[in-house]
């Protein structure tokens, strides 16, 4: 680790952040005990099958739904017929992005026509599980299919308009041009250019817990109590009063334990709005578990757009200018964020350069495909694969390797804050280090002179070289620049730190956890700055009625914007502990100092409190300061001044089989910064996870569709989410380099593994292959589109080397 | 029909229909859920138990076959414990717990299941026994490298970063 | 993910089986581990209305010396194949490819048997069985006969097995010394293979034996690349062969093409790792 600066904060550490803490969470979760969404027992409940469309694109007809209400346990079917007035509004999207943004309205059961395969036509409600299962199989649906849009290209076309009203399936083009006259003249005057195109495939985002949600409705009572697997329950809540018209403070939203998300289960689903319909409407709980077949197309897919991308370049390779056009796929609806998701990346194509000029544009494109939406690095993942990749492109055109063209073109460290091109304010910053580290580890140089030991040997095994310097925008968000984005809401956060009268202390967190570890990391937080026993806080979130107020868990937020919340929440507790422990040990508030938990007047050993003293007497209330509540409690709502830009080099190591186009990732390395780490092991493990997640998008993934709108892989057996075979250890190392915008100098680090990994892999495989002229292998690079490949390039520049047949 | 389990060493009698998953017996019937389903296609593990010993996945075990039979789901594991009393937690457990080897959860039981069965087969096993022997065990958190270690270091061996 | 409903019975002996299934005729589907039915139950992709559970025949799991051949029951699991002492010392390659196959809670469960009755084409050991010129011992109302395995895979996921037959056993020669090797290509461990090769330097016939996963609706040899093995090709040359007579599918992993190229490598790595 190297330290390059070291974060200033107001509160004493007592030594508990940056701490390898195990885990608090891992208990229950190891026993079976961790209760997830589908192992709620709930008497009497109802269980809900949806009868989906097998076509993407189809009129609906008749409906016979006879047979299967005919079936044991089948309580009832419903239509869309049937339930055309069970909304008071249509499926909420939070972000229209421009003020002609083109949307259809998006109901839960569709009536007319359906428009991506897996489109909701009706839904079953049984007893049983299994009853249901059965009944969904008996209802028969007439279709009269229409043409599907699968090719996004195809799709803004129009050859077919998806919703008629709309006239078009553009939905909407963003654009981001300081100044054009600029970028014109910097593409005119350039030395070098270069300009590619990149599809980011489909991917399905594969959380190992299906979704599944659960409405229990007071009958007499008016209350609604609704379990999802959700990463935002609090916007959740607010959805459902907005849509299903059940009063906001009636309805209460509980998360269990939510085994991952990733993205997609940051939305506002129609199962959970027909749950809540029909358990009001019934009067009895209903639920539903999604399969995972079933999943592939009823939850948000990531990814999805075709990228065009130009670099203009001084003769050293220096960059002038970057110019962005891209064609995102929204898939059939918009989702709650679904348009947002490009411009989350819309400010980072030139990464972690030091660009003068600079144009980006989205158009935003509907498709008879499942929609769009957040996965992992959400806009970003796309915008740093695009400028890396075409990094790599200019360093090939100016002649030099991956990590030259990035040292000439980092901005440098006394640059920050700095102040991007596109608009954004950087608020800390040191590439150089992250690269020089990164290409230690995995010795860079040695791997370079065994490289060309084999090109000049002739071997058919290929090694190759990947780097990847990214940058992301997290920590979602200043609400004032989401109100200037026309996001639907802000981007604060909310917490409650309260010491019991034992001196016991709760967290209440609006930050909704599933899997990241809040419960540990904001202990750690609370512990450290109290000087108290991390064991002594215990971390409450993910229930609405625990936890009201929140903003939940997406965009590496939950630290510098919930986290950051957490301590200022503890600093009011610390203070409003020294102004009781002065009353009551008759001393100025300035003369206390807090050791170990224990408020102590400097000079005097023996005068002093500790904080549990101090709780008690809050609680008892005998002796307070005039004005203060018998309470030692404090609730912050942090709206963070801007975002935080975490970074990082990762270097990926490649063994390709010419032979058989099979790629080894034989090695991985990546030095990231997240400023000063709460507990380094769970900031491991977030890595860990998201390289590989990113790796999968490289070697492994992709949602593929035919031409009829099908998706041809929707199970396990055909979507190819690694195991452990398939992928190496990972070598990390970091730097640290505070945030200069929050109290604990943190970023997130949820999405950056990720964000980095794609571009690193591919560019691996490119740098292994670019002496035959290969320039670009599509994602995944599977190992026939690899064999594909060099037995084209072959073709065109000569014969195969020895070992080929 | 009528059936009887020997489930985390109990007798467990029920009657069933021929077409209950084993999964959906130890979760539904059982109310043992911390054996979790993932998938539909036998792929991702997450249901794994240990039936007469040996990972399976309860997802692809009729109820009906397993008759007669012993089962070990996770609420059982830290009772097999050399010196279990059910109270601590099971070697394996206490090394996914130390090596930071889960994050969501979900995958963990099966996952923690396949392990157990992996290191009764195989001792003492290299890193790539072990990425090999979890094939059958998706996880989507963890990018399994404090899974591997984890196993490895319940095996005995001296892990390192 | 859940199986439509069926009616369940169990044999406990193979004459009982033969019996239900006698009875109840093309309705009925034989159950042993169930990893080839029970995940096509579940998909709704096959729906018998009877299933006859073998999975307790007692007498139906074991791997013995048969003085030349080694037998092999229907009812031995994959992973006690895999372990087999007498399978690695006598047929290496079985006992490896065995241990191959899906993944260690599949192998726990899926039978021999049950996936050499099941016929497909993407199996791994249907390809080493014919690579060895083994038998496949079936039993029906008539009898049992012994049937080879070049005649028993007839088509996709059909074999030469009755409607009212039950696989008992294979019977494999004992090639203990021979050269062999598999070579399996895959995306994920986990997964069928995209292609393989099980070779066999010396098999049942006295000659050099190759079976060759996912190259067609069937289980198929590499009769080609067997002939000029035994005209006495190389490695390589017999291995250009592998692809001859073979109708590889066109499916997300791999274009008929590729698969093609993909048989001509792998069966010379193979033949190579072998000794040939």
């Amino acid at each position: 680790m190297t330290a390059t600066e070291s974060p200033s904060t107001d509160a004493a550490s007592s030594g508990v952040i940056g701490q390898r803490l195990l885990r608090k969470e891992d208990a229950r979760l190891l026993t079976g005990e961790g209760r997830f969404i589908d192992d709620l027992q709930i008497p009497g409940a109802l269980w809900m099958g949806m009868v989906r469309s097998p076509f993407a694109h189809a009129r609906i007809g008749n409906i016979d739904t006879s047979a299967a209400a005919a079936m044991p346990g089948v309580r009832h079917v419903f239509t869309g017929d049937d339930l055309h007035d069970a909304w008071i509004d249509a499926m909420p999207c939070a972000w229209p992005v421009t003020d002609d943004m083109k949307a259809p309205p998006h109901w839960p059961v569709a009536r007319d026509k359906a428009c991506y395969a897996g489109d909701i036509v009706a839904v079953v409600v049984a007893e049983s599980r299994y009853q249901a299962a059965d009944a969904v199989d008996a209802v028969v649906v007439d279709y009269d299919p229409l043409d599907a849009v699968v090719d996004i290209e195809d799709a803004a076309s129009d050859r077919v308009v998806i919703h008629e009203d709309l006239g078009t399936n553009r939905s909407y083009t963003w654009t981001l041009s300081p100044d054009a006259e600029a970028v014109d003249r910097a593409f005119a005057e350039a030395a070098h250019t270069v300009s590619e195109r990149y599809v980011q495939q489909r991917l399905i985002p594969t959380a190992m817990e299906p979704r599944g949600v659960a409405a229990v409705p007071g009958v007499y009572g008016g209350d609604l109590t609704v379990y999802s697997a959700t990463q935002i329950p609090h916007i959740l809540k607010i959805m459902i009063a907005a849509t299903c018209g059940v009063p906001e403070h009636k309805v209460r939203v509980i998360a269990p334990a939510v085994g991952g998300g990733f993205g997609s289960k940051l939305n506002v689903y129609a199962e959970e709005l027909i749950a809540v319909t029909l358990a009001r409407r019934l009067g009895v709980p209903t639920r539903w578990t999604e399969g995972r077949t079933e999943a592939a197309t009823s939850t948000i897919q990531g990814r999805g757009q075709v990228q065009h991308i130009e670099l203009a370049a001084d003769a050293e390779g220096k960059v002038t200018a970057v110019r962005v056009k891209l064609l995102a796929d929204m898939g059939a609806y918009m989702q709650l964020v679904t348009p947002g998701i490009p411009l989350l990346g819309a400010f980072l194509y030139h990464g972690v350069y030091d660009v003068p000029a600079y144009h980006f544009e989205c158009t935003g494109v509907f498709t008879t495909c499942t929609p769009t939406d957040a996965y992992r690095g959400a806009g970003r993942p796309e915008a740093t694969y695009a400028v890396e990749r075409a990094m790599d492109a200019l360093a090939r055109e100016v002649g030099v390797d991956g990590p030259e063209i990035r040292r000439r073109n980092y901005i440098a460290p006394d640059k920050f804050p700095y102040e991007s091109i596109a608009g954004l304010t950087y608020d800390s910053g040191n590439y150089e280090p992250t690269l020089d580290r990164a290409l230690e580890l995995v010795g860079y140089d040695d791997l370079r002179a065994e490289q060309r030991r084999r090109r000049e040997a002739g071997e058919t095994k290929h090694l190759g070289i990947g780097v990847t310097t990214y940058v992301e925008m997290c920590g979602l968000a200043p609400s004032r620049v989401l109100a200037s984005l026309n996001y639907g809401a802000g981007g604060w956060e909310a917490a409650t730190v309260r010491m019991l009268p034992t001196g016991m202390v709760q967290v209440v967190s609006g930050s909704t956890p599933h899997g990241q570890g809040h419960e540990t990391s904001w202990s750690q937080i609370v512990a450290d700055r109290l000087g108290i026993d991390p064991d002594h806080v215990e971390v409450l979130h993910s229930d609405t009625a625990i936890s009201p107020i929140g903003m939940d868990t997406y965009g590496s937020r939950s630290l510098p914007v919930g986290g950051v919340a957490v301590a200022m929440a503890t600093d009011q507790v610390i203070a409003k502990a020294r102004t009781i422990a002065a009353h009551q040990l008759e001393c100025a508030e300035d003369d206390l100092e807090l050791v170990a938990g224990e408020l102590r007047v400097r000079g005097t050993p023996s005068k002093s409190m500790t904080l549990q003293e101090v709780a008690y007497g809050a609680f008892t209330a005998h002796d307070l300061p005039d004005g203060v509540e018998p309470n030692l409690m404090a609730q912050v709502t942090y709206d963070p001044p801007n975002f935080v830009f975490p970074f990082g080099t990762h270097v990926a190591v490649v063994d390709i089989d010419e032979e058989t186009g099979h790629v080894e990732l034989v090695d991985y390395a990546a030095v990231d910064d997240c400023g000063p780490q709460v507990n380094p092991m769970i900031v491991e493990g977030q890595l860990h996870g998201g390289i590989v997640q990113g790796v999968a998008q490289a070697l492994w993934e992709e949602a593929v569709y035919d031409d009829d709108g099908n998706l041809r892989n929707p199970s396990l057996i055909d979507y190819c989410v690694p195991s452990s075979a398939e992928v190496p250890s990972i070598k990390l190392d970091n730097t640290v380099t505070p945030s200069p915008s929050n109290l604990l100098g943190v970023k997130g680090i949820g999405e950056a593994g990720t964000i980095g990994s794609a571009p690193t892999v591919i560019n691996a495989i490119v740098d292994a292959l670019a002496p035959l002229g290969i320039t670009d292998i599509a994602m995944p690079a599977h190992p026939e589109r690899v064999w594909a490949a060099i037995r084209d390039a072959r073709a065109t520049s000569g014969p195969a080397g020895e070992g080929a047949p | 029909m009528q059936i009887t389990l020997f489930v985390n060493g109990e007798e467990r009698s029920s009657d069933v229909e021929p077409r209950r998953l084993l999964v959906h017996h130890l979760r539904d019937d059982l109310g043992l859920t911390g054996t979790n389903v993932g998938c539909d296609t036998s792929s991702c593990g997450a249901c794994t138990v240990l039936l007469d010993g040996e990972s399976v996945k309860a997802c692809t075990v009729l109820a009906v076959q397993a008759d007669g039979r012993s089962v070990t789901t996770i609420e059982g594991l830290a009772a097999t414990a050399a010196d279990g009393d059910g109270a601590g937690l099971h070697p394996m457990q206490q090394a996914f717990h130390a090596e930071h080897g889960l994050q969501c959860g979900f995958c963990t039981p099966g996952m923690v299941m396949a392990a157990v069965s992996l290191l009764e087969e195989n001792p003492q096993p290299t890193e790539q026994d072990v990425r090999l022997g979890l094939e059958g065990n998706l996880c989507r958190c963890t990018g399994y490298h404090n899974i591997v270690r984890a196993v490895l270091a319940a095996a005995g061996d001296e892990v390192s970063a | 993910m859940i199986p439509a409903p069926f009616d369940y019975q169990r044999a406990t002996s193979v004459d009982e089986a033969i019996g239900l299934l006698g009875e109840h005729g093309d309705d009925a589907k034989l159950l042993a581990g169930g990893h080839s039915l029970l995940p096509l139950m579940k998909l709704r992709l096959a729906a018998p209305a009877v299933l006859v559970d073998i999975g307790g025949i007692g007498d139906l799991s074991f791997v013995e010396d048969g003085g030349g051949t080694v037998r092999i029951g229907a009812l031995t699991r994959h992973h006690d194949l895999a372990t087999s002492q007498l399978a690695h010392e006598q047929v290496p390659l079985l006992a490896h490819v065995a241990g191959q196959i899906g993944d260690p809670q599949v192998r726990h469960r899926g039978t021999v048997g049950g996936s050499i009755a099941h016929g497909d084409p993407a199996s791994d050991l249907p390809a080493a069985l014919l690579a060895l010129r083994g038998t496949v011992v079936v039993r029906g109302p008539g009898g049992e006969r012994e049937v080879a395995a070049d005649d028993f895979f007839t088509g996709f996921l059909e074999t030469a097995l009755g409607p009212d037959e039950v696989l008992t056993e294979i019977r494999v020669p004992a090639v203990a010394g021979v050269g062999w090797a598999f070579e399996k290509f895959n995306r994920r461990a986990q997964d069928w293979a995209i292609v393989g090769v099980a070779a066999v330097l010396s098999n049942g016939s006295g000659g050099p034996g190759v079976g060759l996963v996912n190259m067609g609706s069937a289980p198929l040899r590499a009769a080609g690349v067997e002939d000029a093995l035994r005209s006495g090709s190389s490695a390589a040359d017999a291995a250009a062969r592998a692809d001859e007579g073979t109708e590889p599918p066109d499916d997300l992993n791999a274009s008929p093409e590729y698969r093609r190229h993909l048989a001509q490598v792998l069966t010379r790595r193979a033949l190579q790792t072998a000794g040939a």
